[in-house]
């Protein structure tokens, strides 16, 4: 590697970094939190069999699921100027990233409800509680146990779809290296660093995957009594 | 104190419960005999109503209800004056054994925190779990984990506990500490129904047996007649095969 090369590569990694903590981060933490709480309602109304509103959510799902991300990003960004609704390119994208997320974690978080035994459902009944009070202390704590891997996996997939915001102008990582590109000429060295500081990004995460899912094990962990 | 009339249930075609009418006393502890099919286990979920049955009166506590069409709030009510043990246990997994115990005690009855805990230690000590308020079910063995589901019953101060097969999931040299927790309650005057196969528990410790097969009660009566001088042939061959 020349030295033009190494001197672009150590100028840009503050100058992608940075837009990577204060956008892309920004943007999976605040998208994600969001579809958390779509997926957990979209799913718990399925799992109870609320009427109406459970054919609702299958749409959705099907839906958000059967387009892609990138078209949901138009459709928002460049689509709905046309019936007078602006919206800034950065709610934009938190938009479109919390609905598509929403409706793949909702398909996760109803397939852990649905893992939880029944047993663990009557046994709340027979102690008092209500469908409620056990969906919130018993069913979904042991749910969302069994869903924290693929959730996690759902959160570094979005960390790198984030990358696609850069066609409706969201200034994150990967528009910032586009635009040095465009000055330096040097696509391939470029990339390819974006590509590894989103893998240093993702590296992250699997840790901290790594360390959730070891506390959250306790309770399931067999110990020599 | 319970009284069951009449109560009906199938399953698609499958006539389970053919018109099963029983009556519990104050301090009786109920056996529930028969092979296995004969409907004893649907019948206990559906007095507590874990299962719709399909026709069938309860009169529970002084109060009439219908087992078909009790509303949320009957059944609610019910159920916070009955208890439940499970075959499979079903303790929460999610919950230490002392929260097991408090959970029914501070969120269905709004009890306070310390008074529960209270509660809970006591009948965790109660069962001989003194030294395993903190494991979690995983932690525990079979018998242990049914004795924290009894301890789960006994906490909420139950007019009744329904017993499902308790000692079914267990190995045999586990079954005998479930059993003498059972025993423990039947002497202070705790009112029981159990479904079981332990003969020598339905002999000794058990006020009055039912037998059941194919959705209908066959004989029933005091335990010492049950066993010593049954009546129908069904129940003495019944009786002859589990003594082999």
């Amino acid at each position: 590697m020349n030295e033009r090369v190494w001197n672009i590569l150590t100028d840009s990694f503050m100058k992608i970094l940075l837009p990577g903590l204060t956008m892309t981060i920004p943007l999976t933490v605040i998208s994600f939190a969001i579809a958390m709480v779509i997926a957990v309602v979209t799913a718990m109304v399925q799992f109870a069999g609320v009427r109406g509103v459970k054919q609702l959510a299958r749409f959705y799902v099907w839906v958000i699921r059967g387009t892609p991300l990138l078209v949901q990003l138009y459709v928002i960004f460049y689509g709905l100027p046309g019936l007078g609704i602006i919206i800034d390119p950065f709610p934009a994208a938190v938009i479109v990233f919390a609905i598509n997320e929403g409706a793949y974690c909702a398909e996760t978080v109803r397939a852990a409800l649905e893992s939880v035994p029944v047993g663990q459902m009557e046994a709340g009944y027979c102690v008092g509680m209500s469908y409620l009070q056990i969906m919130r202390r018993i069913v979904l704590p042991q749910a969302m146990r069994t869903a924290f891997p693929p959730l996690s996996n759902s959160l570094i997939a979005l960390v790198k779809d984030t990358s696609l915001a850069a066609n409706i102008t969201v200034l994150e990582m990967f528009m910032a290296t586009q635009r040095i590109v465009a000055r330096t000429y040097e696509p391939l060295a470029l990339y390819i660093e974006v590509g590894l500081i989103y893998l240093l990004f993702s590296t992250v995460l699997t840790k901290l995957q790594r360390i959730g899912e070891k506390r959250l094990n306790t309770y399931e962990k067999k110990e020599t009594v | 104190m319970l009284e069951i009339r009449d109560i009906q249930k199938s399953f698609g075609a499958l006539e389970v419960l053919k018109g099963v009418s029983l009556q519990v006393e104050q301090g009786d502890v109920v056996a529930i005999l028969g092979p296995s099919g004969s409907g004893k286990t649907t019948l206990l979920r559906c007095i507590n109503f874990l299962e719709r049955a399909d026709a069938g009166t309860m009169v529970f506590d002084g109060e009439t209800v219908s087992m078909h069409r009790a509303s949320h709030r009957e059944i609610a009510a019910i159920r916070k004056k009955t208890a439940f043990v499970f075959q499979n246990y079903n303790l929460f997994r999610n919950k230490t054994a002392l929260q097991n115990v408090t959970e029914g005690l501070v969120i269905a009855r709004r009890m306070a925190k310390a008074e529960a805990v209270e509660i809970g230690k006591r009948s965790l000590d109660k069962v001989g779990l003194s030294d395993r308020y903190d494991y979690y079910p995983s932690q525990l063995s079979g018998g242990q984990q049914q004795r924290v589901a009894i301890a789960r019953a006994l906490a909420t101060d139950p007019k009744i506990i329904y017993f499902d097969e308790p000692t079914s999931a267990l190995d045999p040299e586990l079954t005998g500490e479930v059993l003498s927790v059972m025993q423990q309650l039947a002497t202070e005057g705790m009112t029981m129904l159990v479904v079981t196969h332990e003969m020598t528990f339905a002999r000794n410790v058990s006020s009055k047996v039912i037998f059941m097969e194919d959705g209908l009660v066959v004989e029933e009566g005091d335990a010492k007649g049950f066993f010593d001088h049954p009546k129908t042939e069904r129940t003495k061959a019944f009786l002859n095969h589990s003594n082999q």
